[in-house]
């Protein structure tokens, strides 16, 4: 299957609103009725996913106008990372977006070690994809249960919460903290994998599909939910692509687009699973698409535990005494491990002058870090490229002659952590 | 000869690490990446994203040099530089990612140099996801792109002074705000 496929048409022509791509402008002849409200929704609202504002023009109950106004939560995380050592940075990334911290840690860690050229073993690589894909599952967990919550199937909310809290039992098992783990180092991993962890895994694996048929079996005949989501916040391909949509919003408008797929990184080659994409292009394909991305997350952590099982033993961190920290049991019999553990603690290591990009398919599409170093211990400069921060320019396009009550349901359906999208 | 060679106002192209770098000429950037668009299929921009490379390779940098004592990572018992990195042709690099999101994928980034005061032209008629992030960058940069349709702050307030991302803008010096009597 082709990425684009010209099969269906969502809508004629482009919805994108001009001058402005990001913002929906009333008419001046409205105006001139007098009959627009404008109202502020958020940025305090249960239902904004954080701290997003909305400048909404309301002509009776239909949407007018739109902008959008971010930036309540920016905390400057770019900006501290240049006061950080590498290796302290790599905490930052996860925080941004606390739904999909492994992810983001991922990508950053990609980022060093393509500037290091630094060898990873493959039981990190397996290690990495294998808790990639539980926080996508995680994420993905979260997203549904507070957009039903939006839509008022509040049954889901606790229902998806108590699956996502066996799902970060598996991290704590790991790492010892449930979220913001720092688990994934420039060179590997920071721990070798518990032994109790396959087995809880497992059974996770087989509880979790089971669970995604009832959460199916609770709203897909659920009239509300239908109505809700059907034919709402209709993207087209073209225009997703313009808007650079990526993750399960570009893949519900039918572009057969995944990174793991199409540029693969880690080992996601070697890992058989199908990327789901619908032509819809409204609410209930982005429901849709992040349902069956699930399935095969769960498919693809099985594939890594069974590989993963084989590698028992194996060394879960390159040996570069310059960037990985020592053995802790050498400290107290080496010298040399002791002065590089000090080192590496005090300074940080160096990473060579350069600039990469490096990408991940994060739950809500393409997570990119862009990183400048000068050959010292501090970044030079580190820029995030959120796809939250990206979907929501697409809430003007999606909210075209849409009701205010369609608004809750198209800017859960973007999936925006707002603090990925301020950083 | 490769596949860039017909790009307007190209001055260079290097690689590194797997990726490829277009350096355009900062009049010319919407020529290029219409061309990019157009005839070489890069139909999705990625990320738009300035750096500053205010005190590049000099002393006291590699972190910060915006408060008055610097801090040296050059001092004594610290690693510093193992050597002063090359030169940049001027103070900003804005930096375009561009993706052929096709059966074909590649990856190629653009970047213009600015000094500080120059502008750019905005690639927004281009690629319309460029609205945010060159807001973005006006904001924490100063950059000024050239025919942006809403060119505002984005993530600071309306009134903040500054551009925070520059090097020469301290950390810890915001001004702090009380609301009310004093």
């Amino acid at each position: 299957m082709s990425v684009i496929e010209r099969t269906t048409k969502i809508y004629e022509g482009s919805r994108i609103p001009s001058p402005i791509p990001t913002t929906l402008q009333v008419d001046t002849s409205k105006h001139a009725l007098e009959d627009i409200l404008t109202i502020n929704f958020g940025p305090n609202h249960p239902s904004t996913h954080g701290v997003l504002r909305l400048v909404v023009d309301l002509d009776g109950e239909m949407v007018a106008g739109l902008s959008a106004v971010i930036g309540y939560l920016h905390t400057g995380f770019e900006k501290t990372m240049e006061q950080k050592t590498w290796w302290k940075c790599i905490t930052y990334p996860e925080r941004i977006d606390y739904v999909s911290f492994q992810v983001n840690e991922l990508a950053f860690v990609l980022a060093i070690e393509k500037l290091l050229g630094i060898d990873v073993p493959r039981k990190a690589t397996w290690m990495r994809m294998c808790l990639s894909e539980l926080t996508r599952i995680h994420s993905h967990l979260v997203w549904l249960g507070t957009s039903a919550l939006e839509l008022g199937a509040i049954s889901m909310f606790w229902y998806t919460f108590d699956d996502r809290d066996a799902t970060l039992d598996l991290f704590e098992m790991v790492c010892g903290t449930r979220m913001h783990t720092r688990y994934f180092q420039a060179g590997g991993l920071a721990e070798d994998i518990p032994e109790g962890f396959y087995a809880q895994a497992r059974a996770w694996c087989k509880k979790m599909p089971k669970a995604i048929d009832e959460y199916e079996a609770i709203l897909d005949r659920n009239a509300i939910w239908l109505k809700r989501t059907k034919g709402i916040g209709l993207l087209s391909a073209d225009d997703a692509i313009a808007l650079g949509q990526s993750g399960p919003v570009l893949r519900a408008s039918g572009v057969n687009w995944d990174l793991r797929k199409n540029m693969p990184y880690l080992a996601y080659d070697e890992v058989s699973f199908d990327v789901p994409v619908f032509h819809e292009g409204d609410v209930y394909a982005r429901y849709r698409v992040h349902m069956e991305e699930m399935r095969e997350s769960v498919r693809i952590v099985t594939q890594c535990l069974d590989r993963l099982e084989e590698m028992r033993g194996e060394p879960w961190i390159a040996d570069d005494r310059k960037v990985v920290l020592p053995p802790r049991e050498e400290l107290h019999t080496s010298m040399e491990s002791l002065i590089h553990h000090f080192k590496i603690v005090t300074e940080g290591y160096v990473v060579p002058e350069g600039e990469v990009y490096s990408c991940v398919e994060s739950p809500r599409g393409e997570f990119g870090v862009y990183v400048v170093s000068d050959g010292g211990p501090k970044p030079w400069r580190v820029k995030f490229r959120a796809p939250s921060f990206v979907a929501l320019q697409a809430t003007a396009t999606c909210m075209t002659d849409a009701a205010i009550a369609d608004m809750i349901a198209v800017v859960g359906s973007l999936d925006g952590v707002m603090g990925e999208v301020d950083r | 000869m490769t596949a860039y060679d017909d790009v307007p106002g190209l001055v260079e192209t290097t690689g590194s690490h797997g990726e490829t770098t277009l350096v355009i000429d900062s009049s010319r950037i919407v020529e290029a990446c219409t061309h990019l668009r157009d005839d070489l299929g890069f139909n999705f921009l990625s990320d738009v994203t300035p750096t500053d490379y205010l005190g590049w390779g000099g002393r006291g940098v590699s972190g910060y040099i915006g408060t008055t004592a610097g801090r040296d990572l050059h001092g004594p018992g610290t690693q510093g530089l193992a050597r002063v990195p090359d030169a940049k042709p001027k103070r900003f690099a804005v930096n375009y990612h561009a993706l052929r999101l096709s059966d074909d994928p590649v990856r190629v980034r653009l970047q213009v140099w600015l000094d500080d005061g120059e502008e750019v032209d905005s690639v927004v008629p281009v690629w319309p996801t460029a609205d945010w992030f060159e807001r973005e960058a006006w904001d924490m940069f100063g950059i000024v792109f050239r025919g942006h349709p809403n060119l505002v702050r984005i993530l600071m307030e309306d009134d903040w002074e500054g551009h925070p991302l520059r090097k020469d803008y301290p950390i810890g010096g915001e001004p702090v705000r009380f609301s009310g009597a004093e």
